[in-house]
Protein backbone atom coordinates (compact mmCIF):
# COMPACT_ATOMS: atom_id res chain seq x y z
CA UNK A 1 0.00 0.00 0.00
CA UNK A 2 2.66 2.66 0.91
CA UNK A 3 4.76 2.44 -1.93
CA UNK A 4 2.43 3.13 -4.82
CA UNK A 5 1.01 6.77 -3.86
CA UNK A 6 -1.81 8.04 -6.21
CA UNK A 7 -0.32 11.47 -7.42
CA UNK A 8 -3.32 13.65 -8.81
CA UNK A 9 -5.32 15.82 -6.98
CA UNK A 10 -8.26 17.77 -8.25
CA UNK A 11 -9.55 14.66 -10.52
CA UNK A 12 -6.73 13.80 -12.27
CA UNK A 13 -6.50 17.65 -13.27
CA UNK A 14 -3.15 18.35 -11.54
CA UNK A 15 -0.36 15.59 -11.69
CA UNK A 16 3.07 15.56 -9.40
CA UNK A 17 6.06 14.02 -10.12
CA UNK A 18 6.62 12.31 -6.57
CA UNK A 19 5.15 12.01 -3.82
CA UNK A 20 6.51 15.07 -1.92
CA UNK A 21 5.75 17.17 -4.31
CA UNK A 22 2.34 15.97 -4.03
CA UNK A 23 2.27 17.06 -0.43
CA UNK A 24 3.87 20.84 -0.54
CA UNK A 25 1.19 21.24 -3.61
CA UNK A 26 -1.63 20.14 -0.96
CA UNK A 27 -0.22 22.82 1.51
CA UNK A 28 -0.39 25.48 -0.98
CA UNK A 29 -3.83 24.53 -1.92
CA UNK A 30 -4.94 24.11 1.78
CA UNK A 31 -3.16 27.61 2.27
CA UNK A 32 -4.95 29.40 -0.57
CA UNK A 33 -8.04 28.11 1.06
CA UNK A 34 -7.37 29.51 4.67
CA UNK A 35 -6.25 32.50 3.20
CA UNK A 36 -9.99 33.32 1.23
CA UNK A 37 -11.28 32.08 4.84
CA UNK A 38 -9.66 34.46 7.03
CA UNK A 39 -10.11 37.35 4.17
CA UNK A 40 -13.81 36.67 3.87
CA UNK A 41 -14.18 36.38 7.62
CA UNK A 42 -12.40 40.12 7.96
CA UNK A 43 -13.81 41.45 5.14
CA UNK A 44 -17.25 40.14 5.84
CA UNK A 45 -18.33 41.40 2.19
CA UNK A 46 -22.31 42.64 2.69
CA UNK A 47 -23.62 40.76 -0.54
CA UNK A 48 -22.80 37.69 1.37
CA UNK A 49 -24.05 38.15 4.93
CA UNK A 50 -27.42 39.89 4.19
CA UNK A 51 -28.37 37.01 1.47
CA UNK A 52 -29.81 33.26 2.48
CA UNK A 53 -29.60 29.99 1.24
CA UNK A 54 -31.93 27.31 3.35
CA UNK A 55 -32.03 29.89 6.09
CA UNK A 56 -28.12 30.21 6.73
CA UNK A 57 -25.80 33.34 5.09
CA UNK A 58 -23.82 32.77 2.20
CA UNK A 59 -20.84 33.37 3.70
CA UNK A 60 -21.49 30.57 6.35
CA UNK A 61 -22.48 28.34 3.76
CA UNK A 62 -18.93 29.08 2.12
CA UNK A 63 -16.99 28.88 5.17
CA UNK A 64 -18.45 25.66 6.33
CA UNK A 65 -18.09 24.28 1.77
CA UNK A 66 -14.57 24.84 2.51
CA UNK A 67 -13.60 23.38 5.71
CA UNK A 68 -14.95 20.17 4.48
CA UNK A 69 -12.87 21.04 1.53
CA UNK A 70 -9.84 21.38 3.70
CA UNK A 71 -10.71 17.99 5.72
CA UNK A 72 -10.94 16.23 2.36
CA UNK A 73 -7.36 17.19 1.29
CA UNK A 74 -5.92 16.50 5.18
CA UNK A 75 -7.65 13.65 5.26
CA UNK A 76 -7.17 11.75 1.30
CA UNK A 77 -3.47 13.25 1.10
CA UNK A 78 -1.93 13.92 4.44
CA UNK A 79 -3.70 10.46 6.27
CA UNK A 80 -3.14 9.05 3.00
CA UNK A 81 -6.53 7.39 2.83
CA UNK A 82 -6.10 8.04 -1.60
CA UNK A 83 -3.54 5.00 -1.00
CA UNK A 84 -5.89 3.29 1.01
CA UNK A 85 -7.97 -0.22 -0.37
CA UNK A 86 -11.92 1.10 -1.27
CA UNK A 87 -13.44 -0.60 1.78
CA UNK A 88 -11.19 0.70 3.99
CA UNK A 89 -11.81 4.45 2.70
CA UNK A 90 -15.89 3.92 2.98
CA UNK A 91 -15.63 2.32 6.24
CA UNK A 92 -13.79 5.36 7.60
CA UNK A 93 -15.89 8.33 5.94
CA UNK A 94 -18.96 7.36 5.86
CA UNK A 95 -19.79 5.65 9.03
CA UNK A 96 -19.05 8.79 10.95
CA UNK A 97 -20.45 10.95 7.86
CA UNK A 98 -23.99 9.35 8.62
CA UNK A 99 -23.87 9.52 12.83
CA UNK A 100 -22.56 13.28 12.27
CA UNK A 101 -25.09 14.11 10.10
CA UNK A 102 -28.05 12.69 12.40
CA UNK A 103 -26.54 14.60 15.05
CA UNK A 104 -26.67 18.00 13.20
CA UNK A 105 -30.04 17.18 12.09
CA UNK A 106 -31.40 15.96 15.12
CA UNK A 107 -29.97 18.89 18.06
CA UNK A 108 -29.84 21.86 15.60
CA UNK A 109 -33.90 21.10 14.96
CA UNK A 110 -34.19 20.79 18.60
CA UNK A 111 -32.04 23.92 19.82
CA UNK A 112 -34.59 25.85 17.36
CA UNK A 113 -37.36 24.75 18.53
CA UNK A 114 -36.09 25.96 21.93
CA UNK A 115 -35.34 29.40 20.31
CA UNK A 116 -38.99 29.37 19.17
CA UNK A 117 -40.03 28.87 23.28
CA UNK A 118 -37.93 31.42 24.23
CA UNK A 119 -38.87 33.96 21.96
CA UNK A 120 -42.88 33.17 21.70
CA UNK A 121 -43.65 31.08 24.29
CA UNK A 122 -44.40 31.92 28.36
CA UNK A 123 -40.88 31.59 29.30
CA UNK A 124 -38.80 34.95 29.15
CA UNK A 125 -35.00 34.96 30.31
CA UNK A 126 -34.96 38.27 32.14
CA UNK A 127 -37.00 37.15 34.55
CA UNK B 1 2.75 -21.97 12.71
CA UNK B 2 3.25 -24.87 14.54
CA UNK B 3 -0.56 -25.24 15.34
CA UNK B 4 -1.57 -29.06 16.78
CA UNK B 5 -4.42 -29.35 14.75
CA UNK B 6 -3.79 -29.06 10.75
CA UNK B 7 -6.95 -27.75 9.19
CA UNK B 8 -5.74 -27.61 6.08
CA UNK B 9 -7.03 -24.06 5.18
CA UNK B 10 -4.08 -22.04 6.06
CA UNK B 11 -3.55 -20.98 3.35
CA UNK B 12 -7.18 -19.86 2.37
CA UNK B 13 -9.34 -16.76 3.51
CA UNK B 14 -9.62 -18.24 7.16
CA UNK B 15 -6.64 -19.51 7.81
CA UNK B 16 -5.12 -15.95 9.30
CA UNK B 17 -2.99 -13.33 8.62
CA UNK B 18 -5.19 -11.60 6.50
CA UNK B 19 -5.10 -7.96 5.64
CA UNK B 20 -8.93 -7.76 4.09
CA UNK B 21 -8.52 -3.72 4.84
CA UNK B 22 -5.11 -3.67 3.54
CA UNK B 23 -4.20 -2.48 6.35
CA UNK B 24 -1.89 -4.04 9.25
CA UNK B 25 -3.83 -4.40 12.83
CA UNK B 26 -2.41 -1.32 14.54
CA UNK B 27 -2.99 1.30 11.59
CA UNK B 28 -6.85 -0.05 11.24
CA UNK B 29 -7.10 0.20 15.23
CA UNK B 30 -5.74 3.97 15.18
CA UNK B 31 -7.69 4.96 12.54
CA UNK B 32 -10.94 3.02 14.87
CA UNK B 33 -9.56 5.58 17.78
CA UNK B 34 -9.57 8.44 15.23
CA UNK B 35 -13.08 7.59 14.01
CA UNK B 36 -14.32 7.64 17.45
CA UNK B 37 -12.67 10.57 18.36
CA UNK B 38 -13.91 12.42 16.01
CA UNK B 39 -17.62 11.35 17.17
CA UNK B 40 -16.93 12.82 20.66
CA UNK B 41 -15.18 16.36 18.84
CA UNK B 42 -18.42 16.60 16.62
CA UNK B 43 -20.43 15.55 19.62
CA UNK B 44 -19.17 19.15 21.62
CA UNK B 45 -19.22 21.00 18.45
CA UNK B 46 -22.78 19.90 17.50
CA UNK B 47 -23.42 20.38 21.54
CA UNK B 48 -21.94 24.12 20.72
CA UNK B 49 -24.12 24.81 18.19
CA UNK B 50 -27.40 22.98 19.85
CA UNK B 51 -26.58 26.40 22.41
CA UNK B 52 -25.78 29.11 19.46
CA UNK B 53 -28.99 28.28 17.67
CA UNK B 54 -30.63 28.50 21.04
CA UNK B 55 -29.25 31.70 22.23
CA UNK B 56 -28.79 32.99 18.46
CA UNK B 57 -29.81 36.60 18.85
CA UNK B 58 -27.61 36.60 21.68
CA UNK B 59 -24.06 35.02 20.55
CA UNK B 60 -21.40 36.94 21.16
CA UNK B 61 -19.44 37.75 17.63
CA UNK B 62 -16.21 36.38 17.51
CA UNK B 63 -14.49 39.09 15.46
CA UNK B 64 -14.83 41.25 18.68
CA UNK B 65 -13.66 38.62 21.00
CA UNK B 66 -10.77 37.63 19.47
CA UNK B 67 -8.76 40.71 18.60
CA UNK B 68 -4.86 40.38 19.80
CA UNK B 69 -1.89 39.78 18.50
CA UNK B 70 0.69 39.04 20.53
CA UNK B 71 3.66 42.40 20.44
CA UNK B 72 0.77 44.65 19.17
CA UNK B 73 -1.41 46.90 20.53
CA UNK B 74 -4.84 47.34 18.27
CA UNK B 75 -7.86 45.49 16.62
CA UNK B 76 -6.62 42.70 14.68
CA UNK B 77 -9.43 40.18 14.34
CA UNK B 78 -8.47 36.53 13.07
CA UNK B 79 -4.64 37.29 12.19
CA UNK B 80 -3.41 35.24 15.23
CA UNK B 81 -5.91 32.56 14.99
CA UNK B 82 -4.92 32.24 11.28
CA UNK B 83 -1.18 32.39 11.89
CA UNK B 84 -2.25 29.54 14.08
CA UNK B 85 -4.04 27.48 11.69
CA UNK B 86 -1.11 28.02 9.52
CA UNK B 87 1.45 26.50 11.86
CA UNK B 88 -0.67 23.48 12.22
CA UNK B 89 -0.93 22.92 8.78
CA UNK B 90 2.58 23.50 8.50
CA UNK B 91 3.61 20.90 11.58
CA UNK B 92 1.25 18.40 9.35
CA UNK B 93 3.02 18.74 6.19
CA UNK B 94 6.48 18.30 7.89
CA UNK B 95 4.69 15.28 9.09
CA UNK B 96 3.73 13.95 5.86
CA UNK B 97 7.63 14.43 4.93
CA UNK B 98 8.63 12.49 7.90
CA UNK B 99 6.42 9.42 7.18
CA UNK B 100 6.98 9.72 2.97
CA UNK B 101 11.03 9.61 4.66
CA UNK B 102 10.59 6.70 6.36
CA UNK B 103 8.97 4.90 3.60
CA UNK B 104 12.30 5.65 1.73
CA UNK B 105 13.74 4.64 4.75
CA UNK B 106 15.98 7.50 5.36
CA UNK B 107 16.64 7.96 9.03
CA UNK B 108 17.99 11.77 9.18
CA UNK B 109 15.08 12.96 7.46
CA UNK B 110 12.52 11.60 9.23
CA UNK B 111 14.52 12.69 12.60
CA UNK B 112 14.82 16.56 10.93
CA UNK B 113 10.78 16.19 9.80
CA UNK B 114 9.52 14.72 13.28
CA UNK B 115 11.52 17.49 15.17
CA UNK B 116 10.05 20.69 12.68
CA UNK B 117 6.51 18.68 13.86
CA UNK B 118 7.15 18.48 17.32
CA UNK B 119 8.26 22.49 17.50
CA UNK B 120 5.55 23.50 15.30
CA UNK B 121 2.74 21.57 18.20
CA UNK B 122 4.78 23.27 21.05
CA UNK B 123 4.01 27.05 19.06
CA UNK B 124 0.62 26.10 18.58
CA UNK B 125 0.03 24.60 22.30
CA UNK B 126 1.40 28.05 23.14
CA UNK B 127 -0.21 30.44 21.50
CA UNK B 128 -2.95 28.56 22.39
CA UNK B 129 -2.56 29.32 26.08
CA UNK B 130 -1.37 32.57 25.05
CA UNK B 131 -5.23 33.17 23.15
CA UNK B 132 -6.36 31.61 26.69
CA UNK B 133 -4.53 33.56 28.94
CA UNK B 134 -6.12 36.75 26.87
CA UNK B 135 -9.39 35.87 27.08
CA UNK B 136 -9.60 35.03 30.39
CA UNK B 137 -7.72 38.60 31.44
CA UNK B 138 -10.70 40.30 28.94
CA UNK B 139 -10.55 43.42 27.43
CA UNK B 140 -13.05 46.04 28.28
CA UNK B 141 -14.99 44.84 31.01
CA UNK B 142 -18.63 45.23 31.40
CA UNK B 143 -21.51 44.67 33.75
CA UNK B 144 -23.61 41.77 34.94
CA UNK B 145 -27.44 42.04 35.07
CA UNK B 146 -29.97 40.26 37.52
CA UNK B 147 -30.87 38.53 34.83
CA UNK B 148 -27.38 37.49 33.75
CA UNK B 149 -27.44 39.76 30.71
CA UNK B 150 -24.01 41.23 29.66
CA UNK B 151 -23.95 45.34 29.05
CA UNK B 152 -21.10 46.64 27.76
CA UNK B 153 -20.43 50.11 26.87
CA UNK B 154 -19.64 52.41 23.86
CA UNK B 155 -19.01 56.15 23.35
CA UNK B 156 -22.30 57.00 22.13
CA UNK B 157 -21.09 59.26 19.28
CA UNK B 158 -18.01 57.28 17.49
CA UNK B 159 -19.91 53.93 19.09
CA UNK B 160 -16.16 52.52 19.93
CA UNK B 161 -16.11 50.33 22.82
CA UNK B 162 -14.83 51.93 26.45
CA UNK B 163 -13.10 50.42 28.88
CA UNK B 164 -14.28 50.38 32.43
CA UNK B 165 -11.16 52.61 33.47
CA UNK B 166 -12.05 55.02 30.73
CA UNK B 167 -14.81 56.47 32.92
CA UNK B 168 -15.68 54.32 35.83
CA UNK B 169 -15.04 57.09 39.12
CA UNK B 170 -12.74 56.33 41.84
CA UNK B 171 -14.85 56.33 44.97
CA UNK B 172 -13.93 56.54 48.26
CA UNK B 173 -14.93 53.38 49.50
CA UNK B 174 -12.86 50.18 50.59
CA UNK B 175 -13.59 46.66 48.88
CA UNK B 176 -12.66 43.80 50.91
CA UNK B 177 -12.73 40.26 49.50
CA UNK B 178 -14.53 37.95 50.73
CA UNK B 179 -12.50 35.07 52.59
CA UNK B 180 -13.47 31.89 53.72
CA UNK B 181 -12.49 32.77 57.26
CA UNK B 182 -14.39 35.22 57.89
CA UNK B 183 -18.03 34.58 58.69
CA UNK B 184 -19.56 31.84 55.66
CA UNK B 185 -17.19 29.34 54.76
CA UNK B 186 -18.95 28.48 52.02
CA UNK B 187 -18.86 31.14 49.90
CA UNK B 188 -16.01 32.46 48.38
CA UNK B 189 -15.31 35.46 45.81
CA UNK B 190 -13.43 34.24 42.61
CA UNK B 191 -11.73 37.31 41.80
CA UNK B 192 -11.57 41.41 42.65
CA UNK B 193 -12.70 43.47 40.18
CA UNK B 194 -10.82 46.60 39.31
CA UNK B 195 -13.60 49.27 39.94
CA UNK B 196 -16.97 48.10 42.28
CA UNK B 197 -20.10 48.33 40.75
CA UNK B 198 -20.89 51.31 42.59
CA UNK B 199 -18.24 53.42 40.99
CA UNK B 200 -18.85 52.51 37.53
CA UNK B 201 -22.62 53.17 37.99
CA UNK B 202 -21.42 56.46 39.17
CA UNK B 203 -19.23 57.25 36.36
CA UNK B 204 -21.56 56.37 34.26
CA UNK B 205 -24.07 58.53 35.14
CA UNK B 206 -20.94 61.57 35.08
CA UNK B 207 -20.39 60.90 31.77
CA UNK B 208 -23.27 61.72 29.91
CA UNK B 209 -21.96 60.51 26.33
CA UNK B 210 -21.77 56.77 27.25
CA UNK B 211 -24.43 54.35 26.07
CA UNK B 212 -24.99 50.69 26.59
CA UNK B 213 -24.66 48.05 24.27
CA UNK B 214 -26.54 44.69 25.09
CA UNK B 215 -26.05 41.28 23.68
CA UNK B 216 -28.75 41.37 21.18
CA UNK B 217 -28.15 41.68 17.43
CA UNK B 218 -29.78 43.61 15.62
CA UNK B 219 -31.50 42.52 11.90
CA UNK B 220 -27.84 44.01 10.77
CA UNK B 221 -25.55 41.38 12.98
CA UNK B 222 -24.63 44.06 15.47
CA UNK B 223 -25.15 43.96 18.75
CA UNK B 224 -27.95 46.90 19.88
CA UNK B 225 -27.12 50.00 21.35
CA UNK B 226 -29.31 51.44 23.68
CA UNK B 227 -29.91 55.38 24.33
CA UNK B 228 -29.08 57.09 26.94
CA UNK B 229 -31.85 56.74 28.93
CA UNK B 230 -32.42 53.33 28.08
CA UNK B 231 -29.08 52.54 28.99
CA UNK B 232 -29.80 54.28 32.81
CA UNK B 233 -32.96 51.87 32.92
CA UNK B 234 -30.66 48.70 32.48
CA UNK B 235 -27.82 49.38 34.02
CA UNK B 236 -30.00 49.62 36.80
CA UNK B 237 -30.76 46.25 36.96
CA UNK B 238 -26.93 45.79 37.34
CA UNK B 239 -25.58 43.27 40.34
CA UNK B 240 -21.41 42.68 39.47
CA UNK B 241 -18.88 43.93 37.24
CA UNK B 242 -17.55 41.27 34.90
CA UNK B 243 -14.12 41.45 34.04
CA UNK B 244 -12.55 38.96 31.24
CA UNK B 245 -14.25 35.25 31.29
CA UNK B 246 -14.05 32.58 32.98
CA UNK B 247 -16.53 29.65 33.82
CA UNK B 248 -19.51 31.25 35.50
CA UNK B 249 -18.81 35.12 34.09
CA UNK B 250 -18.04 36.67 30.79
CA UNK B 251 -17.16 40.02 29.88
CA UNK B 252 -17.95 39.40 26.01
CA UNK B 253 -21.50 38.17 26.49
CA UNK B 254 -23.27 35.05 26.56
CA UNK B 255 -21.38 32.78 29.23
CA UNK B 256 -22.15 29.46 27.17
CA UNK B 257 -19.91 30.64 24.75
CA UNK B 258 -16.64 31.37 27.36
CA UNK B 259 -18.03 27.72 28.24
CA UNK B 260 -18.01 25.73 25.01
CA UNK B 261 -14.92 28.16 24.18
CA UNK B 262 -12.65 26.48 27.47
CA UNK B 263 -14.04 23.30 26.93
CA UNK B 264 -13.93 22.67 22.55
CA UNK B 265 -10.10 24.38 22.59
CA UNK B 266 -9.28 22.78 26.01
CA UNK B 267 -10.30 19.70 25.02
CA UNK B 268 -8.61 19.70 21.50
CA UNK B 269 -5.25 21.60 22.94
CA UNK B 270 -5.09 18.94 25.19
CA UNK B 271 -4.63 16.43 21.78
CA UNK B 272 -2.08 19.02 20.75
CA UNK B 273 -0.25 18.03 23.44
CA UNK B 274 -0.81 14.54 24.01
CA UNK B 275 0.18 14.38 20.21
CA UNK B 276 3.46 16.60 21.17
CA UNK B 277 4.32 14.07 24.18
CA UNK B 278 3.85 10.72 21.64
CA UNK B 279 6.08 12.87 18.59
CA UNK B 280 9.01 13.20 21.33
CA UNK B 281 8.46 9.23 22.40
CA UNK B 282 8.52 8.35 18.37
CA UNK B 283 11.27 11.05 17.76
CA UNK B 284 13.73 9.21 20.36
CA UNK B 285 12.81 5.59 18.97
CA UNK B 286 13.65 7.16 15.36
CA UNK B 287 17.02 8.42 17.09
CA UNK B 288 17.87 5.37 18.84
CA UNK B 289 17.25 3.37 15.44
CA UNK B 290 14.37 1.50 16.20
CA UNK B 291 12.39 1.14 13.39
CA UNK B 292 15.56 0.86 11.21
CA UNK B 293 16.02 -2.75 12.69
CA UNK B 294 12.37 -3.20 12.96
CA UNK B 295 12.55 -2.86 9.12
CA UNK B 296 9.76 -0.58 8.64
CA UNK B 297 8.30 2.80 9.86
CA UNK B 298 5.08 2.13 10.35
CA UNK B 299 4.94 3.65 13.94
CA UNK B 300 5.68 6.97 12.17
CA UNK B 301 2.84 6.35 10.10
CA UNK B 302 0.57 6.08 12.78
CA UNK B 303 1.35 8.58 15.09
CA UNK B 304 1.33 10.94 12.05
CA UNK B 305 -2.14 9.49 11.51
CA UNK B 306 -2.80 10.82 15.00
CA UNK B 307 -1.02 14.34 14.24
CA UNK B 308 -2.96 14.63 11.16
CA UNK B 309 -6.52 13.84 12.69
CA UNK B 310 -5.30 16.80 15.21
CA UNK B 311 -4.87 19.23 12.62
CA UNK B 312 -8.22 18.01 11.09
CA UNK B 313 -10.33 18.61 14.31
CA UNK B 314 -8.47 22.14 14.36
CA UNK B 315 -9.67 23.37 11.04
CA UNK B 316 -13.29 22.70 11.61
CA UNK B 317 -12.72 24.62 15.35
CA UNK B 318 -11.73 27.12 13.41
CA UNK B 319 -14.70 27.37 11.45
CA UNK B 320 -17.33 27.38 14.34
CA UNK B 321 -15.59 29.02 16.92
CA UNK B 322 -13.83 31.81 14.61
CA UNK B 323 -15.56 32.53 11.28
CA UNK B 324 -19.30 31.42 10.73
Amino acid sequence: MAHDHKLEIFRGLLKFKSNTQKIWGVLIFLSIVTTVEVALGITKPRALTHSHILGMKVLNWIFIILTLVKAYYIAWDFMHLRDEKNSLRRVIVWTPVFLICYLIFILLFEADYIYNVYKDGFLTWNF
Amino acid sequence: MDATVTTGTEDSVWGGGNQPLGASYGKMMMWFFIMSDALTFSGFLVAYGFSRFKFIELWPIADEVFTHVPFFHGNFPMYYVAFMTFILIMSSVTMVLAVDAGHKMKQNRVILYMFLTIIGGLIFVGSQAWEWSTFIRGDHGAVETKAGKILQFVDAESGARLSLADFAKTLPEERVKHEKNDGIWFVSEGYKTSFSLNEVVEGFKANPNIVIRTEQLNEEGHKTVLDRAQSLTQLSHAVQVVEGANLIHNEYGHRLFADFFFFITGFHGFHVFSGVIINIIIFFNVILGTYERRGHYEMVEKVGLYWHFVDLVWVFVFTFFYLV
